[in-house]
């Protein structure tokens, strides 16, 4: 669904991403790791539109994402970011609503209000609907951002759905909620892109993990295939063991850090 | 998260919709009526008063009268009415509505409920040129004055106004790409050098030029006629209708600017028109009537105290509250003080600040 070819980015004389080539497909979920400064969000950025290339291309279900209009676009890609701040006191339910905007003109529809509703009982946050966002918790607020692009994308068959540190905030049970819901949105036809920290919930949700590092192309595979100990010490610095997740047939990774006496003591 | 319930085997965008209406009806919505009904009694008072007391069922007879309704009211009443009063009462119509309905788009373009049309330099660019013209008197500005008569100095501070605004938003984009944030430290600074030079050139003014400049940077409704009304209508309109259709934009901007891109906002272009718009509205007011300030900055946040964040709202509420606002406060200016007449910028700021901290500490203390 979603192709990407050699593609490089470049900005103020420094080269961000080198020729990466992968693609997310339709009814998976891909996971993109890798360390601070790897590369991760301006990839992210590119997939959604938000910044052209230097080189290469990024093609949505066959068209290159440049032949779209924005308006386009927004009726089939949500992107949930990873620091939302609002300038006003907006409501929940108009922030939900707002994930609707580009599928109605002057007025919403009866339609528009149920998939708002929906989308906000989704994550759990229907009781708060009339509360002020900023009053609400970083995690709640989260949340409720999820609930605005799930609303945006809901009527959409196949769509694309970029997820920006997701679980940035979250505790553990909407942390996991969370990737479940959007591992429903792979399942119901989506292309799912999550950037994610924990290596463990990628290895447990994820059908594809793409590794970057310093804006290269580590390796790209299923879990079983990228979560290996070697790689991993490679690309994050950290001596780790590979285990056997007793729980989910994936790997589980233990970091072992030898840190210096100094730290450890 | 009551995900078991809602994704079931169904696809999507079969999903059977249960909860219609769980969401809250619009909040207060009585409020676009209360200003419209407010409004509508501004005018009818403040075309009564002054040296000669018209009440509102003269005005209304009047205005029956006009349409073959009723019969011929008092005629030196009805020269005045139609000569003196009502020209002043639609110029602070336009004004009114122009300047708050700018400072609504302003904040929202800007992200920041302080932020004012002011800062961007279409004020301060304003003042510069009117007070270059008013003191340098150079012969290019005589023969200006003496083409266009008393409208010279309206033009030369709406030019300036532009020229500012344009100065301000091309530095930004030098900067950047036109970065919002950038837009405004560029207009602090164009602000700051507007200010300065505009203070060297009253440094140099004459006693009399001096007089001239004050009542200018006061603002004062006093050259309103039905020329002044007529010229201006075109700008206020366009902008009453053109601001009005970037609410949603608007309101997916307060998302963040990247936020907004990924639903569909076309930045460059909403920040242009915005620009566009607002100093239209803001510079022909200046140019027409001096700087009158509090206005595009304290109507549309106590329109947002009591309407909510949805800029739909907020940018009509604010048109409405500006021409009440600045209707009635023409109307107090040139009676508190009668025969004399109170600059109006003097007014709105001195009855507007305690109401507008009246309204804020209620507010947050209630929330």
């Amino acid at each position: 669904m979603l192709n990407v070819e050699n593609l490089s980015f470049r900005t103020n004389q420094r080269t961000l991403l080198t020729q990466l080539s992968f693609e997310a497909r339709a009814g998976e979920l891909l996971a993109i790791v890798g360390p601070n400064g790897a590369g991760k969000s301006t990839l992210l950025k590119l997939c959604a539109g938000e910044q052209k290339p230097t080189a290469g291309t990024i093609a949505l279900h066959a068209t290159p994402l440049s032949a779209y209009s924005s308006k386009q676009l927004a009726q089939c890609r949500g992107m949930l970011h990873q620091q939302n701040t609002l300038a006003f006191p907006v409501r929940v339910h108009e922030l939900v609503l707002m994930g609707r905007y580009p599928h109605y003109g002057a007025h919403p529809s009866p339609a528009d209000y149920s998939i708002a509703a929906a989308a906000l009982e989704t994550v759990g946050m229907q009781s708060f609907n009339n509360r002020i966002v900023s009053t609400l918790s970083g995690g709640e607020q989260q949340r409720v951002q999820l609930a605005r692009v799930l609303a945006q994308v809901w009527t959409i068959p196949n769509g694309l759905l970029l997820l920006d540190e997701p679980t940035t905030g979250l505790d553990l049970l909407h942390q996991h909620q969370l990737l479940d819901v959007a591992r429903q949105m792979a399942q119901r036809g989506f292309a799912v892109v999550a950037v994610l920290h924990d290596l463990n919930m990628a290895a447990q949700y994820a059908d594809q993990i793409l590794m970057l590092r310093a804006g290269r192309l580590e390796a790209y595979g299923t879990p079983n295939d990228v979560l290996t100990a070697s790689l991993v010490e490679r690309v994050f610095g950290l001596p780790v063991k590979r285990l056997e997740n007793p729980c989910h047939h994936c790997p589980l990774i233990v970091p072992v850090p030898t840190f210096s006496p100094a730290f450890t003591q | 998260m009551a995900t078991e319930q809602l994704f079931t085997d169904q696809p999507i965008a079969r999903m059977p919709i249960t909860r219609t209406g769980a969401l809250p009806a619009v909040r207060r919505p009585w409020l676009l009526p209360v200003l419209v009904a407010g409004l509508l009694a501004t005018v009818l008072v403040s075309a009564g008063v002054g040296a000669v007391f018209i009440s509102p069922a003269e005005v209304l007879a009047m205005a029956g009268h006009h349409f073959g309704l009723a019969a011929a009211p008092d005629e030196m009443k009805t020269v005045i009415l139609t000569t003196i009063r009502l020209p002043r009462v639609c110029l602070g119509l336009l004004i009114g509505s122009g300047l708050a309905v700018a400072g609504a788009a302003m904040q929202g373009l800007f992200r920041n409920p302080l932020a004012d049309p002011g800062l961007i330099g279409i004020s301060s660019g304003a003042s510069l040129a009117a007070v270059c013209m008013i003191v340098l008197e150079l012969t290019l500005f005589q023969q200006l004055g003496g083409l266009l008569g008393y409208y010279a100095l309206s033009l030369v501070a709406f030019l300036g106004a532009c020229g500012t605004t344009l100065l301000v938003y091309r530095l930004a984009r030098v900067a950047g790409q036109s970065v919002v944030t950038t837009m405004l430290l560029a207009g602090i600074a164009i602000n700051a050098l507007a200010g300065a030079l505009t203070g060297l050139l009253t440094y140099l003014a004459t006693d009399d030029q001096l007089r001239t400049i004050t009542f200018w940077s006061l603002g004062s409704l006093g050259g309103a006629s039905w020329t002044t009304v007529l010229a201006l209508l075109p700008f206020t309109g366009v902008v009453l209708v053109g601001l009005p259709r970037l609410a949603k934009s608007l309101n997916l901007l307060s998302l963040g600017e990247s936020q907004a891109t990924m639903l569909g906002v076309n930045l460059t272009g909403l920040k242009r028109q915005v620009i566009v718009l607002s100093t239209l509205a803001v510079g022909t007011s200046v140019a027409v009537a001096g700087i009158i300030g509090f206005v595009g900055l304290v109507i549309p946040h106590l329109i947002r105290l009591v309407a909510g964040a949805d800029h739909r709202r907020v940018l009509i509420g604010s048109a409405l509250g500006g021409a009440t606002v600045l209707t009635g406060a023409d109307a107090l200016a040139r009676t508190i003080v009668a025969p004399a007449e109170l600059p109006i910028g003097i007014l709105t700021a001195l009855l507007g600040t305690p109401v507008f901290l009246w309204m804020l500490i209620n507010e947050r203390t209630r929330s």
